[in-house]
Formats: structure tokens, C-alpha cells, sequence
């Protein structure tokens, strides 16, 4: 089973995100800012699913911060973006992200999303 | 329905009808033989049958007809005479303009067939012994099968799809591989992987992308759709999508105009190129001006519109190929020759130590461990690839005799040469088709006797020593034998006082002629069946087997000798010979300590790291001559369940096994499921691990 992790300061999302995802067969575990994700992140994560506007530690960090580490240098990193934030993209995809969903999103476009990158 | 099904029926109904037409001329100078009548009723069956099921239902209507009054024939009700005999040939003849023109506007074919239908209707209504209206329930819709609208892959444009990724692509998460599966879902996909780019080994970072792809993809999708593939990467793959002109009048292009127009080459330099006398293509890549690849992706594309523009002439666009098996049987021993004298160069070339000689065997190890393992693979295919037609099958005739049925199926990895696959095909659905219409029960006589509704009938293959063993197994209502034998005496197969043991009974079954079933149904029941299925399975040097327990269900073993199949083997020496034993079986090696010998000292048990695990010495077994080395060696095998330790002289290594059957002479030789052929041209035995441990605690016992 493939393990996802989602990090986003919105309880609503990870809600949403984690139901999703486990319904689609996905272990999930759930970080609720990069530093916190930064201190889940060991063992075997598949992916990473993440909002870029965030306390503590914003989307952008925890991309260069999950790309420096050996283990986790290719895996997909997704990012959730608003359509106001066309320059923050650019940032992202810079930093390593593989792909961007905009928000708001229905469930079978995060699924589309997921599959799309992670096989 | 996949577009396979049909051609695979279009290729067998091609032999059917080829065997059709023999029959009927050999019937004509022999109109009264039993077994000619036998066979082209059979082949109007089989059609009927698989053409139900793969959608060509005109063709099983209308061979539903002229199996009706073969039925009669057989039956003894009906003579063969000229006029019948021409009518069948017509039949055979509209049969194959039917698939001939199969996915046409078939209309202007229907007045032929009442003609013949009509023509069959005279001639049985003359015989004065019968009406028509026996053969006026032909005209009942035959089996309703749900066809799915076959989408043709070919339909749709082609595409010229260059991706090119920039070396950092796997640093983003993106992963190329995902883009070309995402391609080759959208249609049908030529992919040509161009390997120039790749730097010398000790310049190469793996963790950068240096190939590039050309694929040709014929595809319904638009060419914004097949962008979309691209959406993530495009800062990190160059990629370019082109549709390439198909359109009934466009001129062939040449292969220089395509390379030009991909802008692999300059236009200038094909001209320079174009005065010697190879082809272009050759000369190209020969003249270092590009890499083969692209040559190779130019000249597919250019096959690829020159075969649509082929097809749209009605011409007979790229089909499969069939290869007689007695040319792959062939193929196949010269292939295996060819192992075995690459590997003597091999030893040669080691103990010569000269190093070019060492190169070249080298590469022809490479080689013709390639050419085995392609040979191998056109003729090895996982039987679960024909398992979703059984599905299917199933579900649709369960549904037309209001029975409610699940299909269980296991072992769909198990491989099985193709050829046998393919004739197995009719014999499995026999089987599965006596399942649903005389093994299982309806529903309701089902819950009265506390059985779940649901029936489930299980299709099964499984390695068994030497054999393959499929079995079709239903929870139905069983086989009553006395029925069978009443019906057998009925049939004049057995006299009244015959004294058979419950195995003979169940054999009956096989007989030709031989039906339970009181009516006719569309499912199975003229007594075609079980005959056809013994025969085939016979055909393929293998066994079946019926058996019954009455109220629980019944179930045919069919045993097919493994002719051709590759195993992982262990290879050991035990006395100076070698054997194999098959690798799956094992689980470890180890030495044999005299500490882990059971307490009886003289011991057939192993305590292996606290567990009592029998062995068995193999050295005794073969009663080798010779004393045993100081160090023996035992191989933990997993047998039905549980572990047991053969103990050997010496471990040799893993290798690859192509079994060979042992000869006519040596079949009833136990324990041994066929031999192979050593690098060093020395002969090994495979062992049937299965049969040695039960043959050795029989023993015992």
C-alpha cells in the first residue's frame, strides 16, 4: 500500500484529502504545517500532498527541505494552489514540486492527480 | 469486447470452416460415415457457440439452423444426399462471406441465407418424417449476448509524439516512464526509445534522464488532450505533438520529406545523401548524419499511413501471423541446440582465455539467451488470459437459464504453451457450459436444499509435478450415476447387465453420443460436449477425469503433460550426476551438520533451528554408488505444505531449465518430470520433488 502524506494548516482539507485518499486504497498520514511534516517524514512515504501558505514552515521550505534528503529526493511532491497564485507555482515547481492541483478541488481530480504521478 | 476475442474467433471459425469443407467432400464419396456427420456437426457447433459470444450473432443464427438438420442426420431421420450436401456448401460459403464482411452493412448477404435456410426447410419437410417447425426454432433469438460497441484501436489519427526530458525530470518527482504508459492509454502506441544520448558509463549520473522518445500514437484523443499528458513537465520535458496526415488522398510520403519535417535533418543534406544506391535510410545512419532511431520511427510512420491508406482501399490491412506448431516445434529444438553449443564455446572460450574469443561469447550468450527466451515467449502464455472470456461466458449464460452463478478462478499465472492453450479453449468451455446448464441448480432448488443461492462454479490450473492440472469444479447438484448408466444402456454403450465400477460410469460420460439433459437448450446438451473434450484433451497426450459426489457438486480434472515449459531449477549433484530440482520448491540450502541429526542417530530427521523437519537422502534414493562426501548438503523444499530436506552431495547453482519429456520408454518412470540438457552438453534429471516425498513416506509408512 502506498503511503501519502498531506500537510495543510486546514483541518477541513486534510479532512478531505485523508478520506479521499484512504477510500482509494492510500495509507495517509496527516501534518498540519511543514515543520510538523518535517518531523513525520521518516519510514515510507510515497508521496507528499501539500498547501504552500503555512505557519511555522510554508509549502515552498518543506519542498527544498523533502528534496535534500536522499530518500525522499524523487518521490512526487504535489502542491495546492490557489488560481491567484501563478507566481508561487513557478516558485514551487523551482524548489522540486512535481505537479500543482488548484484549489478548490472535487475529490476525482485529487484522485486524477494522485495516479497521475504516483504508480 | 476486445477486438482480440473477435480476431481470435475469425482465426479459429477460419479453420473451422476449412475443416468444414473437408468433411463435406470426404462425405460425399462417403455419405453414409457416422464420424464425418460427427465432425461437421461440430464445427456448425463451435461456431454457433463462440460466434454467439463474441457478437457474430447472424453467424449463430444461422448455424443454429444448419446444425438442426445435421442434428437429424445424426439422429438417423435424415439422409445425406446431393442437394443437402450442395446446400451446406453454400451454407459454409454465406458462413464465410459473413466474416468476411464482418462490421458491414451484412444485408445484402440475407437473402442468401433464407435461400439456403429454405432450401435445408424442402428437404427436411420432404423427408416426410418431420415439420418444419423443428426447424423454425432456429429462428428463436440464439444466445443474447450484450455486445459491447467494439472500439477498433485503429480508428482515430495518428500523432507524431516527440518527448524529449531535460536531464534533471526525476528531481521534480515527474517520472517519463508514467508519460509513455499515459500515451500508450490514449490509442495505440509505437514507441521508439532513442539511447544515443547516454554518456559513457563512468560520465553517467543515474539520476538524470538521458533518453528520449519518438512515439507514434493512433488515437481518438485531440491533440490537446494528448498535451495534457505533458501538463506537469512541461518546464522539464521538451515535447512536441504533430498529427500526421492519414486522409484517403494524400500522397505517400517519403521517408526524407518525414525526417525533414520532424527537423531531424536538413533538407540540403538528404539531397547530398540521395545519389548512391542504398536506401536512404541505411545511407543516412551510415553516414553518421542521424542516429538510427530516428530513421526507424520515420520508416513507422510512413508503414503507418501506408497501411491506413491500404485499409481504406479495402485491401487486408497488418493482421497476426499464424505459424504452424510443427515449425515452432522446430524452431524450438534448434533453439535448444543452440543453448547448448553457446555454452560449450563459452567453457571453451574460459579455459582458452583468449579475450577476444571471450568477448564474442559473451555476446552470443547475450544472443541466444535472447533468441531462447523470444522463442519461448511466442509459444508460453498465462492461461488467465483466457480466463475473462470464461467470465463472461458464464455471466451471460447464467443469466439466460435464470441461474445465478459466480466464476472462481485461480492459477492464472500458470503458463501453458500456446498451442494448447488455444485448443483447450472449446474443451474448457464445454465444461464450464455442462457446469451451468446441468451442474448447478436454480436459485430457488438450491435454498431448498440450504445451499447459498449463488452457485459457483471454480476454474482452477496449478503446476503439479511434471503436469498442469486444470480443473472446472461446480457446487451443484452432482451426477447421479445411476441416471448415467440407465442413460448408457439406453444409448446401447453398455449392456443391461454390465457390472461397472462408480469410475467406469463417470467415463461414460465421455462417450460419444452420450447426453443426460432430457431437452435441447442453447447452453450445451446435444452430446457434443464431454466426446470433444475427451478427444482434444486426449489429442494433447493428456488425461480427464470426471468426478461426482451427488448433492455437492461434480468436478473435471483435466492432466496435461508439461511438453514445453521453462523452470528456475536448482541444480545439485548427488553421486556424480546432476539434478534439478524446481526452485520455487526451495527454501533454503544449508550443510548437513551431524548436531542437527534427530536423536536416533541414524536419523531421517533434521532438527532445523528447533523444528523437526524429515529428510530424505537422495544418494539412497538412487542408491549412487560411491561413498558420501565429509560435508553433505540439504535442500529445505516446501511439499504439499510441509517442509523436507533433500540431502545432497553438492549445490551446484541456479539455473534455467528448459524440460524436455523423457521418452515413451522412460513414462513410467516415477519421480522424475523430464530432463534438460547441462551447458556442458551433460544430461540432467528434473526431479518431481511432489512425487518423490510421497513415494518415499508411502515407503515409510
Amino acid at each position: 500500500m502506498k503511503t501519502v502524506m498531506t500537510v495543510d494548516d486546514s483541518a477541513s482539507v486534510r479532512q478531505m484529502v485523508a478520506f479521499t485518499l484512504k477510500n482509494a486504497g492510500y495509507a495517509v498520514i496527516e501534518a498540519v504545517d511543514g515543520k510538523d511534516a518535517l518531523a513525520k517524514l521518516k519510514g515510507q512515504v510515497d508521496m507528499i500532498l501539500t498547501d504552500l501558505n503555512m505557519p511555522n514552515m510554508d509549502g515552498i521550505t518543506l519542498i527544498k527541505s523533502v528534496r535534500s534528503q536522499a530518500a525522499y529526493k524523487f518521490i512526487p511532491i504535489v502542491m495546492l494552489t490557489t488560481e491567484s497564485q501563478a507566481g508561487k507555482k513557478q516558485e514551487g515547481k523551482d524548489a522540486g514540486a512535481t505537479g500543482w492541483i488548484v484549489k478548490p478541488f472535487k475529490p476525482e481530480q485529487l484522485l486524477a492527480v494522485v495516479q497521475k504521478v504516483l504508480r | 469486447m476486445e477486438d482480440i476475442h473477435r480476431q481470435a474467433f475469425r482465426d479459429e471459425a477460419a479453420d473451422l470452416l476449412h475443416e468444414l469443407e473437408a468433411a463435406l467432400l470426404e462425405l460425399e464419396d462417403a455419405p453414409g460415415d457416422g464420424e464425418l456427420v460427427n465432425r461437421v456437426f461440430r464445427a456448425m457447433h463451435t461456431l454457433k457457440g463462440s460466434g454467439a459470444m463474441f457478437g457474430f450473432d447472424d453467424i449463430a443464427q444461422f448455424t443454429h439452423e444448419v446444425e438442426t438438420v445435421f442434428d437429424k442426420v445424426r439422429a438417423g431421420e435424415l439422409d445425406i444426399g446431393k442437394n443437402l450436401l450442395d446446400l451446406t456448401f453454400q451454407a459454409k460459403d454465406h458462413v464465410k462471406s459473413l466474416l468476411d464482411h464482418d462490421g458491414e452493412d451484412l444485408s445484402p448477404f440475407m437473402d442468401q441465407a433464407s435461400a439456403i435456410l429454405s432450401g435445408f426447410r424442402t428437404i427436411v419437410s420432404g423427408e416426410g418424417t418431420l415439420v418444419s417447425t423443428e426447424a423454425g426454432s432456429g429462428s428463436q433469438p440464439v444466445e443474447p449476448v450484450l455486445t459491447d460497441q467494439p472500439v477498433s484501436v485503429e480508428e482515430g489519427e495518428v500523432h507524431r509524439v516527440r518527448m524529449r526530458p531535460r536531464p534533471g525530470i526525476y528531481s521534480t518527482g515527474n517520472n517519463p516512464e508514467y508519460l509513455l504508459e499515459d500515451l500508450k492509454g490514449l490509442g495505440q502506441a509505437l514507441v521508439f526509445a532513442h539511447v544515443e544520448d547516454i554518456p559513457p558509463l563512468r560520465e553517467l549520473d543515474p539520476h538524470s534522464c538521458h533518453l528520449w522518445w519518438d512515439v507514434l500514437l493512433t488515437s481518438q484523443a485531440t491533440e490537446s488532450a494528448i498535451r495534457d499528458v505533458f501538463l506537469f513537465v512541461e518546464d522539464e520535458c521538451d515535447f512536441s505533438v504533430k498529427t500526421v496526415e492519414t486522409s484517403g488522398d494524400v500522397e505517400l510520403r517519403k521517408l526524407g520529406e518525414i525526417l525533414v519535417e520532424h527537423g531531424d535533418i536538413s533538407q540540403e543534406a538528404v539531397e547530398r545523401t540521395l545519389g548512391g544506391q542504398k536506401r536512404l535510410g541505411a545511407m543516412l545512419t551510415e553516414a553518421g548524419l542521424l542516429p538510427a532511431k530516428s530513421v526507424e520511427a520515420a520508416l513507422a510512420e510512413q508503414n503507418l499511413v501506408k497501411e491506413k491508406l491500404e485499409r481504406k482501399k479495402g485491401a487486408e490491412g497488418g493482421s497476426s501471423l499464424r505459424v504452424s506448431a510443427e515449425k515452432l516445434d522446430v524452431l524450438q529444438d534448434l533453439v535448444g541446440e543452440l543453448v547448448i553449443v553457446q555454452s560449450q564455446i563459452g567453457q571453451v572460450a574460459a579455459t582458452l582465455g583468449n579475450s577476444p574469443l571471450l568477448t564474442l561469447a559473451e555476446q552470443l550468450e547475450r544472443l541466444s539467451d535472447d533468441i531462447r527466451d523470444s522463442t519461448l515467449s511466442i509459444r508460453m502464455q498465462p492461461i488467465g488470459s483466457t480466463f475473462s472470456v470464461y467470465r463472461r461466458l458464464v455471466r451471460d449464460l447464467s443469466a439466460e437459464t435464470g441461474k445465478e452463478i459466480d466464476l472462481v478462478t485461480s492459477g492464472e499465472e500458470t503458463e501453458l504453451d500456446k498451442t494448447v492453450l488455444d485448443r483447450l479453449g472449446d474443451a474448457l468451455i464445454h465444461l464450464l457450459r455442462n457446469s451451468i446448464d446441468h451442474g448447478v441448480e436454480p436459485p430457488r432448488e438450491r435454498e431448498a436444499t440450504g445451499k447459498p443461492r449463488r452457485g459457483a462454479i471454480r476454474l482452477s490450473a496449478e503446476h503439479s509435478g511434471g503436469d498442469v492440472v486444470i480443473t472446472v469444479a461446480d457446487d451443484g447438484r452432482g451426477i447421479d450415476p445411476e441416471k448415467v448408466r440407465r442413460k448408457g444402456i439406453e444409448r446401447g454403450l453398455i449392456t443391461e447387465d454390465a457390472a461397472l465400477d462408480p469410475r467406469e460410469i463417470m467415463d461414460l460420460i465421455f462417450q460419444p453420443g452420450f447426453s443426460t439433459a432430457g431437452t435441447v437448450t442453447n447452453v450445451s446438451g446435444r452430446g457434443v460436449g464431454m466426446d470433444v473434450v475427451k478427444r482434444v484433451v486426449n489429442s494433447l497426450r493428456g488425461g480427464i477425469e470426471m468426478g461426482s459426489t451427488p448433492g455437492q457438486g461434480s468436478a473435471a480434472t483435466i492432466r496435461l503433460p508439461l511438453t514445453l515449459a521453462i523452470i528456475d531449477g536448482l541444480q545439485v549433484q548427488v553421486g556424480g550426476q546432476g539434478y534439478v530440482l524446481p526452485l520455487d520448491r526451495v527454501e533454503e540450502c544449508m550443510e548437513l551438520r551431524r548436531q542437527d541429526l534427530g536423536s536416533n542417530g541414524k536419523g531421517r530427521i533434521l532438527n532445523l533451528r528447533g523444528d523437526v523437519v524429515p529428510f530424505i537422502s537422495l544418494r539412497e534414493w538412487f542408491r549412487s554408488p560411491g561413498k558420501s562426501p565429509d560435508i553433505e548438503q540439504v535442500v529445505v523444499l516446501q511439499v504439499e505444505g510441509m517442509r523436507v530436506g533433500m540431502v545432497v552431495d553438492e549445490v551446484i547453482g541456479e539455473h534455467q531449465t528448459v524440460i524436455k519429456s523423457l521418452g515413451p520408454v522412460f513414462r513410467k518412470l516415477e519421480g522424475f518430470s523430464g530432463a534438460t540438457v547441462q551447458g556442458d552438453g551433460a544430461m540432467s534429471l528434473i526431479l518431481d520433488v511432489k512425487r518423490i516425498v510421497r513415494m518415499s513416506l508411502g515407503e515409510a509408512g
